[in-house]
């Protein structure tokens, strides 16, 4: 039981940070807040996709010398043509592999994973500064209240028009 | 500039920005031997500039590398790496396969060397042209709070 | 016959790289016009790109058309799937690429009179920009055949879209916060299909789509699979504001600049369901025991539930775009109702529906940013008395409007006697009440509108009123012409959503 639970540490974590995160994205009301809510669930993703790459005793995954192929070697160590030869040999390369590797695929996802999240961030943020501008504050419900007066006022003038003109 | 409580400041920011400069290129080349990449050396190098932002101020900054300049620096990185997606296709191959950017027999690599490069360079720029974009559209609005309410 | 005459005709190259060239040309496009002085200029270019990419997707359609099994696998890099990103087109695809591009296509057309009117012609630049993007993205999601590529282009098409909703904040500043709920409810939808995504990774140990579904079979009731799909349909569900996720819609389309809402309403939430049906068909089969269940319990009730409660919705909004907003919602759940029959006949009248919604909703938006440009304002008393002011554009979006409501004759009548046969055939007869009590609504609000465009007089006669410009009325008539033909003879229509649904469920479904 407790080997259970310790082994999976790190899915406990990513589980409690996604259910805080999608809690602080839904219920604050500061827009920044509701940003960093959004931002964490992104962050806890990667983490997520991290945790499934690992492997036990696995390095970084770029290919140490012991374990590149005799023409690699020779061509000055590129990342591409490895990648290249462990492609077209197959699986019996990967059986003479020294070192144990973490799988690389993804952090690679995860890679992308960041700069989307960053732009989303940057765009989100960048709204924040002109809702502020615009409505001279950043609570939802200071907001939701002005939008509801600017309705009401439009209703109002919409009214008021219209009995100018038939009259 | 008032004040001269921050030279110790500005001497030791003008040491550090050539060498995070540096260090991003490092990141850059070598992240075909070991990690690292177009990803992070972006980053740095937009990094050194908002310290330099930071340190003397947006106008100095927006001086040096001008907003329209750092804009134009995200499309061309964008337009690089699929440049190069276009060469291999003009080159016969399929879209991004750099085995054909010289037409090369299989065994040769040369295209894929160059190709690879060719893209972190386009990534490089695209990276660091839109991190500083970021940094200048949030940074260059005026703020219409007063100091003393923060 | 079109299809065949542009495949004889299209060069070798056109032939082999089509595929790719759908998304990419406009995703290299878009940079350039952000650094393009003159709007004009990157309007004309905006155009031209559009226009390619309809040609490559026609070009596309014609060789899944003349293909035994209809599929084009096109392998970035040149790099084998599953390890490389394969882009892979079928029948199920070539209709969705198609009406994307062809949205895309009028929209760019139509786009320039709005930008003026709306956005100031110095941003016109940075503005088609990220349309191209938001296009591209969408192009991207319908072409591709991995599924992590599938959240990048989603994401590309999200990010812009944003952007493009909070350029309304020049016209009403309501368009901010809408633009930013979008972006908190889009980007947790887009998070929660990384998830899934990633569950069905841990499963399997690929991102290839057609992987997984060779693979899933294997690993039986897993419990990781399950949970990845719940993620994944949920994400997906949000993106395509299937019914009680459908919160950020209503605003984000009524603040967001005309030309936006137009092309949004046409194509986003249709790209969305493209995916959700990609996944529940090709990759999961319908045979699992817990698709079965999900079908029958979720997806059903929910799709009837926003057809009726979105539709009731509708009738008491008073402000038109909204209204419309309200009854994208409404249209989604028709589709989802047909999708969730999970029969070769439910999942093609949705196809169908899915195609007709785009060509009315287009052209409803449409008429409505023409009327944006003269009259400032969208409520239903600023629509009072447009009949006699701008027939032309108000007759177009009254045969819009009667293909909304399902009149015989048009589009709308045809996807709906569809889903009704297809809900006939399982039993569900009171499922086809329902359809002709929402239908029902449907004449109401459409009504409503269509009774104070033209038999009421102007609510206030100083206000000036005047048909919108030639450059919106061309794609606006060709959408309402497709309406009344595509009613008539439906035989284009119907053949790509029969050959999609074919696509999506696999052949036998068929005999």
């Amino acid at each position: 039981m407790w080997t259970f639970i310790l082994e999976h540490a790190g899915y406990w974590a990513i589980i409690a940070l996604m259910m805080i995160s999608l809690y602080i994205a839904f219920s604050a009301e500061n827009l920044i807040k509701r940003l960093v809510g959004l931002s964490l669930f992104q962050t806890t993703i990667c983490l997520f996709y991290v945790t499934l790459g690992k492997i036990t005793g696995g390095t970084a995954p770029v290919l140490l010398p012991a374990d590149m192929p005799k023409h690699a070697v020779d061509h000055g160590a590129a990342g591409a043509a490895v990648d290249g030869h462990l492609v077209a040999g197959g699986g019996e390369r990967v059986a003479d592999v020294v070192h144990v590797y973490s799988n690389p695929l993804p952090h690679v996802l995860m890679l992308t994973a960041i700069v989307v999240g960053v732009a989303t961030l940057s765009v989100g943020l960048a709204l924040i500064v002109r809702i502020r501008e615009a409505y001279g504050s950043i609570e939802a419900d200071d907001v939701r209240a002005i939008d509801i007066e600017t309705a009401l006022a439009q209703e109002a003038k919409l009214e008021s028009d219209l009995k100018e003109a038939t009259a | 500039m008032k004040g001269d409580h921050h030279m110790i400041l500005r001497v030791i920011a003008k040491c550090l920005i050539p060498l995070i400069v540096i260090y991003a290129f490092y990141v850059q080349f070598h992240g075909e031997v070991g990690p690292g990449g177009a990803f992070q050396a972006g980053v740095i190098i937009a990094v050194a500039l908002i310290l330099y932002a930071l340190v003397f101020g947006l106008t100095a900054t927006m001086r040096a590398v001008p907003p329209w300049f750092t804009r134009s620096l995200a499309a061309v990185g964008v337009m690089i790496y699929a440049g190069v997606g276009f060469w291999a296709l003009l080159s016969g191959g399929d879209y991004l396969e750099y085995q054909a950017l010289f037409g090369e027999p299989p065994g040769e690599h040369h295209g894929q060397h160059a190709g690879i490069i060719i893209i972190e360079i386009g990534v490089l720029c695209a990276v660091s042209g839109a991190m500083t974009t970021i940094f200048y559209a949030l940074a260059g609005r005026v703020a219409e709070i007063r100091d003393e309410d923060w | 016959m079109i299809l065949e005459t542009l495949l004889v005709t299209a060069p070798d190259w056109a032939v082999r790289h089509s595929t790719v060239l759908i998304p990419i040309v406009p995703l290299v496009v878009a940079p350039v016009l952000a650094m393009s002085p003159s709007g004009r200029l990157a309007w004309l270019v905006s155009i031209a790109t559009t226009a390619a990419s309809l040609y490559f997707a026609l070009l596309t359609l014609a060789i899944v058309q003349s293909t035994t099994g209809g599929v084009i696998s096109y392998h970035i890099g040149n790099w084998a799937p599953p390890i490389g990103i394969e882009f892979r087109v079928d029948s199920l695809n070539a209709m969705i690429l198609l009406i994307v591009t062809l949205m895309g296509f009028l929209a760019s057309i139509f786009s320039w009179p709005t930008i003026v009117a709306e956005i100031s012609k110095e941003k016109a630049g940075l503005f088609l920009c990220a349309f191209l993007l938001c296009f591209a993205g969408l192009c991207g999601v319908a072409t591709t055949g991995d599924a992590f590529n599938l959240f990048v282009f989603l994401e590309i098409s999200s990010l812009s879209t944003y952007v493009l909703v909070a350029m309304g904040a020049g016209r009403d500043r309501r368009a901010l916060p809408a633009a930013f709920d979008y972006l908190i409810m889009g980007t947790l939808g887009a998070s929660f299909y990384v998830v899934g995504v990633g569950f069905l990774y841990a499963a399997t140990g690929t991102l290839n789509m057609a992987d997984i579904a060779a693979q899933l079979p294997a690993l039986g009731a897993n419990r990781s699979v399950q949970v990845g799909f719940a993620f994944i349909i949920v994400g997906l569900g949000l993106k395509a504001a299937m019914w009680p996720l459908h919160q950020w819609l209503p605003n984000a389309y009524a603040y967001s600049p005309s030309f936006v809402t137009m092309f949004l309403a046409a194509t986003a939430t249709k790209v969305a369901l493209y995916a959700l049906i990609r996944w529940m068909f090709t990759i999961f089969q319908p045979e699992f025991a817990f698709e079965q269940a999900l079908f029958t319990w979720v997806l059903a009730p929910l799709g009837m539930a926003a057809m009726v409660i979105c539709s009731f919705q509708a009738v008491f909004q008073t402000d038109i775009r909204r209204m419309l907003a309200y009854s994208s919602v409404a249209q989604v759940g028709y589709m989802i109702l047909g999708i969730s029959l999970g029969t070769a006949a439910g999942v093609s009248a949705g196809l169908l529906h899915l195609f007709n919604h785009a060509l009315m909703k287009g052209a409803l938006f449409m008429a409505v940013a023409g009327i944006c440009l003269n009259v400032q304002g969208t409520t239903l008393r600023d629509f009072a008395g447009l009949g006699r002011s701008a027939p032309f554009t108000m007759t177009a979006f009254a045969i819009a409007g009667l293909s909304l409501i399902g009149v015989p004759l048009t589009a709308g009548f045809i996807s709906k006697l569809q889903l009704g046969y297809a809900l006939f055939e399982q039993g569900w007869w009171w499922a086809v009440l329902l359809v002709v009590f929402s239908s029902f609504l449907a004449v109401f609000y459409v009504g409503r509108v269509l009774q104070a465009v033209f038999f009421q007089p102007p609510a206030n006669p100083s206000k000036l009123r005047k048909e919108a410009p030639l450059l919106l009325l061309v794609p606006l008539w060709t959408l309402a012409l497709a309406n009344l033909y595509f009613g008539i003879d439906a035989s284009f229509p119907a053949g790509l959503a029969r050959d999609g649904a074919v696509a999506a469920l696999g052949l036998e479904a068929f005999q």
